[in-house]
């Protein structure tokens, strides 16, 4: 070893001038005694060892962390399918669409625990209706809003705005719930409704476009008006994806280049058709991107939905008819399922839904990240 | 005290670039050393073979024989353990963001575990006095952040803080490259006074540089190690003729 | 002259248009911010007017009685949300770090990463029947555990992701530092790395515990809810969101009336537990020592 070697404080030895000494061979042993000896610092250090031991445990247990990310995934997955086999072997793909009939009022028969009749259709239909309202009401109002925020608005409000939209994604669930109970419902009931139904089933739109079905008694505004129902879901839905929309189309629609605006400015254009032109066509990609990552949060949704929705596994056209959907019926059956083959349903609808969601954020990952990589994601 | 450091057969790659080839080397004890080429000449990831940080890339492959004092570093002793006797300073000051003063210099031996307080102020004090820095951060070495710090004072504050771990050799890649000329001129100082306790490797692309702190000097090109003989040799009378042509500006 | 007309009739429309499309988006803006507004006025003014001392230290009266609080659902709340973070932020950190300082460029990363963000996207109530077949099925009751546990794992690719985000912040050069003085490697990332970017960290792990700490639907048949007293992991565990839901759908003013306190106070406790941490996290790294 060489470490036998003066540690001697080079501050009182300083000298300045260039040293004299010619270079002395490789590997030779300074001075050895010395009134300290080995010095403390490398004393210890030496008696460090390598860390080659606990560097791998280190680097191990980060591996397993990660690793456990795939087994949780990998878990729930297993979970959910094995726990859903009762039913699937009971009902199959037919578990899907098909339903029965009541044999005395004749009316579809799709889902009764007592019974055990289990048939998804009304669970199906009650997600993605109400997703689809939400989407029809969110979109454009966050479009609007991203424009706004981006483009129009001055400097002084752009801050207090985002945050206040972003300050939504943080109200949690059950509370837009309660809201919506003792508040959107009876707005819906006596305020908004009155004005809709009117304008659906007015005469001259029945008689003209009567043969589309969404128009007059049978229509999408047909039946009684509660306020609770598919409607009174996806407008609370609405509210509740339009952070998440606005944000990501906001994100979208800033990593579009300054130069392409001014392009479009440069040429004449107004405001409006340099955003139509230069921005939203350039982002539409992350628009659409967005619209599906909120679709992805609507359909798994789950308190607000079954707060309003009126938990009622029918299917019918009107917007204010109560319906059911797959998140809001787990919520609500499952700690009181009946038997067995109802928790196993219960499961299956929960099995469908995670396999959609999981697609439908794929879609919706693979074109926002497309956007605001870089990569030119501008199919003409 | 330092220790010499012989360098044979010694070639390295960065994926399939071959940065370094059969490099053979005997650098002096207790001297300075300087190494000078062009950009991209291999001679920052020479120095980085010394004391195996090289390989912290996870693309780097090394392969030859590097002994300093009387340990083969590639074959007797892991990369941490060599690291501990091999200082380094780097081309950017880099001080750990979060830590105060006293904390940076005494980095090295907190992060290994030394937490013997009275001896730890001896240290810091040593070193930074070796540094020379210690009369203009004394009074706030546990208020200020390292990184409060200006670029020259961070850089000798890096070189306290190498020193701190008592080191046999004291590698230093371009130390003064993103400096001023007045840090520059102190950080020169600096190597001059501490050569003659450590065996310093500084890499550098100023020649003047190199003329004015180092006993020997190397001259590196395209991955080779062209010529390696004293200073003045290399400065006035090269034997080779591209040290020569670089040495007076030829190209590079 | 008719050229000439039919430019100034053109631009006049496109002018048109153009405030046309300047009052949508205003209009677009009036309509988000609306409802935000009517949500946070309801929230104050009937969660306010709800609030009182006994809703903080008393438990739930029976069914139908007036009085009474929400002090076991809160106390609920908090434990829960401590076995979540204790379960969801070393993995969530660990992972990260995997990601940055292990495994950056590797197809592994590349496939942990896709599988953390398909966690994120999986909707609460299945990650609530996965907790219940994992750990209340095989202990045959409801627990607090498994409710902490459905939180937890949706901590998990919140945390990860912000965590390595913030580790690939930091500098290269700093990390070359620590190495250069012979500090391993499981060291310089613990001391040097994931501390140089702890504030950071900190942010995410907070993100994750705001987003938690108000969902119900993993609860609902995990902790299931309680009307007494408890504090134990094996047993059923009340819980502010849940305490909100049951009271939100029952027929009784006086409990519509406690789930607008409890939303509030839900809501409160968010606010105040993020910005606690921010303050302090901002402090310690203003000050720079350790």
């Amino acid at each position: 070893m060489t470490d036998l070697r003066v540690p001697n404080p080079v501050a009182t030895t300083l000298q300045n001038g260039p040293s004299e000494s010619t270079a002395p061979a490789i590997g030779q042993m300074p001075e050895t005694s010395t009134p300290r000896g080995i010095s403390a610092v490398r004393k210890y250090l030496l008696s460090r060892g390598n860390s080659s031991g606990s560097d791998r445990l280190f680097a191990g247990a980060m591996l397993l962390c990660a690793l456990a990310i795939f087994a949780l995934v990998a878990l729930i997955a297993v979970e959910l399918v094995t726990q859903s086999q009762l039913s699937w072997h009971a009902f199959g793909l037919p578990f899907f669409y098909r339903y029965n009939v009541d044999p005395v009022t004749h009316l579809p028969l799709f889902w009764d625990p007592v019974n055990g009749v289990f048939y998804a259709l009304p669970f199906i239909y009650g997600t993605l209706m109400t997703s689809l309202v939400a989407l029809c009401i969110a979109v454009p109002l966050a479009i609007g809003l991203a424009v706004f925020l981006t483009e129009m608005c001055p400097r002084w409000m752009r801050a207090p705005l985002s945050f206040f939209t972003e300050l939504l994604a943080a109200i949690p669930s059950v509370v837009y719930g309660l809201w919506a109970i003792f508040v959107l419902v009876p707005l819906l009931r006596e305020h908004i409704n009155p004005i809709l139904i009117p304008i659906f089933n007015a005469p001259i739109l029945t008689r003209t476009l009567g043969w589309t079905g969404l128009f007059g008694d049978n229509g999408l505004f047909g039946g009684v008006n509660l306020g609770l129902g598919i409607l009174c879901g996806g407008v609370i839905l609405a509210i509740m994806i339009l952070p998440i929309i606005a944000s990501l189309t906001r994100e979208v629609m800033n990593s579009v280049p300054n130069s392409q605006r001014e392009a479009a400015l440069a040429l004449g254009a107004t405001r409006w058709e340099m955003i139509r032109m230069a921005v939203l066509r350039n982002a539409r990609i992350g628009i659409v991107g967005s619209v599906i990552l909120g679709l992805g949060r609507a359909l798994g949704e789950t308190m607000a939905v079954a707060m309003v929705i009126g938990n009622s596994p029918e299917i019918h056209l009107s917007l204010l008819s109560m319906g059911h959907s797959m998140a809001s019926v787990i919520a609500n059956e499952f700690s009181e399922a009946t038997s067995d083959m109802h928790r196993s349903a219960l499961i299956e609808v929960g099995l469908a839904l995670f396999l959609v969601t999981i697609v439908v954020n794929a879609v919706a990952r693979i074109l926002v990240w497309a956007v605001t990589r870089g990569t030119p994601a501008r199919v003409q | 005290m330092g220790v010499g450091i012989e360098v044979k057969a010694l070639n390295a790659w960065y994926g399939s670039n071959h940065t370094l080839q059969d490099i053979e080397l005997n650098i002096p004890a207790n001297h300075a050393t300087a190494l000078i080429g062009p950009s991209g000449c291999g001679k920052s990831t020479f120095v980085r073979c010394l004391n195996r940080m090289h390989e912290t890339n996870p693309i780097a492959r090394v392969t030859g024989t590097v002994r300093i004092g009387d340990l083969d570093i590639y074959h007797d002793i892991s990369p941490v353990e060599i690291r501990r006797r091999v200082g380094m300073v780097f081309q950017r000051p880099n001080p750990f963001p979060t830590m105060s003063i006293y904390d940076n210099v005494c980095g090295g031996m907190e992060l290994n575990g030394f937490r013997n307080r009275r001896e730890l102020d001896e240290i810091v004090e040593r070193s930074l006095r070796n540094a020379a820095l210690w009369d203009e951060v004394k009074d706030d070495l546990k208020k200020k952040s390292g990184a409060s710090l200006s670029g020259g004072q961070q850089q000798r504050m890096c070189i306290a803080r190498a020193l701190a771990v008592d080191p046999e050799v004291l590698l230093m890649d371009e130390p003064a490259s993103a400096l001023d000329p007045v840090s520059t001129s102190k950080i020169e100082d600096l190597i001059f006074q501490l050569k003659s306790q450590y065996t310093i490797v500084i890499v550098t692309h100023n020649m003047q540089q190199a003329a004015r702190v180092a006993e020997k000097t190397g001259f590196f090109l395209n991955g080779r190690m062209v010529e390696f003989d004293s200073t003045h040799k290399i400065f006035t009378n090269p034997s080779d003729k591209r040290t020569e042509d670089y040495i007076t500006g030829r190209f590079g | 002259m008719k050229g000439n007309r039919g430019r100034t009739l053109r631009s006049l429309w496109r002018s048109g248009v153009d405030h046309m499309a300047t009052a949508l988006a205003i209009l677009a803006t009036v309509l988000v911010v609306a409802p935000l507004i009517a949500i946070f006025f309801y929230l104050v003014y009937k969660g306010a007017s709800s609030l009182n001392w006994a809703f903080f230290t008393q438990i739930p009266k029976p069914e139908g009685e007036v009085g009474g609080g929400m002090a076991n659902a809160i106390v609920g709340s908090a434990v829960v949300l401590f076995v979540a973070s204790l379960f969801g932020i070393p993995i969530g950190i660990g992972g990260g770090i995997y990601l940055a300082e292990f495994g950056r460029g590797t197809r592994l990363a590349n496939a942990v990463r896709f599988t953390a963000d398909v966690l994120n996207g999986v909707p609460s109530i299945v990650m609530g029947i996965a907790a219940f077949s994992l750990i209340v099925v095989p202990m045959h009751h409801y627990s607090a555990l498994a409710g902490g546990v459905a939180l937890g794992i949706m901590m998990i690719p919140t945390v990860t992701r912000t965590t390595e985000e913030m580790l690939l912040m930091v500098p290269h050069s700093v990390r070359e530092a620590a190495l250069g003085l012979g500090v391993p490697n499981w060291r310089s990332v613990i001391s040097i790395t994931l501390k140089t970017a702890s504030p950071g960290v900190i942010t995410g792990c907070m993100l994750a515990f705001a987003r938690v700490a108000g969902e119900t639907a993993p609860l609902l048949f995990t902790a299931l809810g309680n009307q007494f007293w408890s504090v134990s992991l094996n047993h059923e565990i009340s819980a502010l969101p849940l305490q909100i839901y049951n009271y939100a759908i029952s027929p009784y003013d006086d409990q519509h009336r406690q789930a607008w306190a409890g939303s509030l106070v839900l809501i409160a406790l968010i606010v105040i537990a993020v910005s606690l941490v921010r303050f302090f996290t901002s402090r310690g790294t203003l000050k720079g020592a350790s």
